[in-house]
């Protein structure tokens, strides 16, 4: 008879501390961010699909050296390469992620020797059509997509 | 009794436990045999998320499968890649620099922390408390915020590389770190004031689905599973690896074999591992986080080799064979949760329903780490 007792005192006890706690935390400041009305900074280092960031004179850095296609694991970036008369470097001429099949593992990043790809920012990628996910990173920016 | 009791009381039927849309991700059935509310025979009916993981590291380069290793045990992707590349260094002789094995240190326990936490809060959902999931996601996100910062990505990290890994830590890194132990710290009694000793809890998890050593070992279980049945079995100590063996650290062991033994060696291990951290951010060398040398197209020599590391669910072992190409002749996964699911059909024998559940709870389990 005494065990009981004091077993639903015990009880009663703990569950009043869980009370207690929950109210407490009731009335600290709320961790959640409501997105999307706010949103939080990235890190520097956030990994998302690649973009390829342009030089001085506005054009990709990329040589078409091919290490980023050989590297990526699951062969989502197609490339093609010219060499224009009288340049000294060859050219991009065609550039395509086909992000539905990428890991953003940025293996190709890294792969990379002349700086020419780099992680964009960009992840509100919702879209209902799947050909928005074959991108053309050669297309100019200001175009937004997919869309 | 008469005649006719006893066959009503025989009566057994089938009851079909667990998600199975293909959609929903960690896909486990299990097939219960239940005599009214007690279970007689339960089989799990595992292989709904079978992506054949092994197959895959066997027609690929050795650098190109590293992504893949993050998503065995999503929840705690770096101890994958870090049995997976401590194995293919072994094979290709590849000499670490000190700084690196420091910084997969700090980040794996990291990791186990973050596995810890979320599995306090699943484990309490599955029980029918769903307030503590909030309070432990809230700390399981700051070392996310942490670990995205230096790798990149919240949970399928890819973050060690052959010879080291592949961004070195910050300033930042260590302060958030620091601040993150000290916090945590603050929290733990608060845990223990409305998890461990809340009543409903200790009803639910005390003398519950007791597993016997014995049992443990008949299934290969590892981890805080067969630590909370009294047997000291952790690789960190009898295999050390890495810089493991220069912290000083207790393995967490509970004799009593039940659920709560299991949540009490998981607590102790978040403790344990603050400790880990704190002494590896102490004694944090400076110097190169990549070796030198490490050939882009790597070639180990013909050769056999196995590397275990301590995940947050138990041992995680990685077979590989080299034939002395780009590509493993070879690779096996030994993953903690098949094992400790394996012992499910066994311990759950006469038990109620919502007990098995407990124990499910209670093993940890990542369904895509069974599959694999």
């Amino acid at each position: 008879m005494w065990n009981y007792l004091k077993e639903i005192w015990l009880g009663t006890y703990s569950l009043m501390v869980g009370m207690w706690i929950t109210l407490r935390l009731t009335f600290h400041r709320p961790v959640t961010v409501q997105y999307p009305y706010q949103t939080l900074k990235l890190p520097a280092r956030f990994r998302g699909h690649v973009q390829l960031p342009l030089d001085a004179n506005g054009k990709p850095k990329c040589v078409a050296c091919m290490a980023c296609a050989r590297a990526c694991p699951s062969n989502c970036i197609t490339m093609e390469g010219h060499k224009p008369e009288g340049a000294t470097r060859r050219e991009l001429s065609k550039y395509t992620l086909d992000f539905t099949t990428c890991s953003l593992c940025g293996l190709c990043v890294e792969s990379c020797n002349f700086d020419a790809l780099e992680f964009s920012k960009d992840y509100n990628l919702a879209s209902l059509d799947k050909g928005d996910y074959v991108m053309d990173l050669l297309k100019p920016a200001g175009k937004e997509q997919p869309k | 009794m008469t005649q006719g009791t006893q066959s009503i009381h025989r009566e057994t039927f089938v009851l079909n436990l667990g998600p199975q849309h293909p959609a929903t991700h960690g896909v486990l059935r299990i097939k219960l045999t239940m005599d009214g509310e007690y279970i007689e025979d339960a089989e799990p009916v595992i292989g709904y998320g079978h992506r054949m993981q092994e197959k895959m590291g066997e027609n690929r380069s050795y650098a190109k499968y590293l992504p893949n290793t993050a998503r065995l045990d999503y929840v705690a992707a770096m101890f994958n890649t870090h049995g997976y590349v401590c194995a293919v260094e072994r094979l290709a002789g590849i000499a670490v620099p000190e700084r690196a094995e420091f910084i997969r240190v700090i980040t794996a326990e990291l990791n186990r922390v973050a596995s810890h936490l979320l599995w306090v809060g699943a484990f309490l959902v599955d029980l029918g408390g769903f307030t503590p999931l909030l309070y432990t996601f809230d700390d399981r996100e700051q070392i996310l915020d942490l670990l995205e910062a230096t790798t990149g990505a919240r949970l399928t990290f890819c973050y060690y590389r052959f010879g080291g890994v592949c961004n070195d830590i910050d300033d930042d890194f260590v302060a958030g770190t620091r601040k993150f132990i000290a916090h945590l710290r603050s929290r733990m009694p608060m845990y223990h004031a409305f998890i461990t000793k809340n009543i409903i809890f200790r009803k639910r998890c005390e003398e519950i689905a007791v597993i016997s050593a014995e049992t443990c070992r008949k299934f290969g279980a590892t981890g805080p599973v067969i630590r909370g049945s009294g047997v000291a079995y952790d690789v960190r100590k009898l295999e050390p690896y890495s810089v493991y063996p220069r912290f000083n650290f207790n393995v967490p062991v509970y004799p009593e074999g039940d659920c709560m033994a299991r949540y009490r060696v998981r607590m102790d291990e978040i403790e344990e591992s603050l400790r880990i951290l704190e002494q590896a951010l102490d004694q944090l060398p400076g110097g190169p986080v990549m070796a030198e040398k490490v050939p882009r197209i790597l070639k180990p020599a013909k050769g056999d080799c196995y590397f275990n590391v301590e995940s947050a669910r138990g041992t995680f072992g990685v077979r590989l064979v080299s034939d002395g190409t780009d590509k493993a002749y070879r690779l096996k996964l030994r993953s903690p949760c098949f094992s400790n699911l394996s012992l499910f059909q066994e311990c759950s024998r006469g038990l109620l329903l919502p007990d098995a559940l407990a124990l499910l709870g209670s093993l940890d389990l990542v369904i895509p780490d069974i599959d694999r």
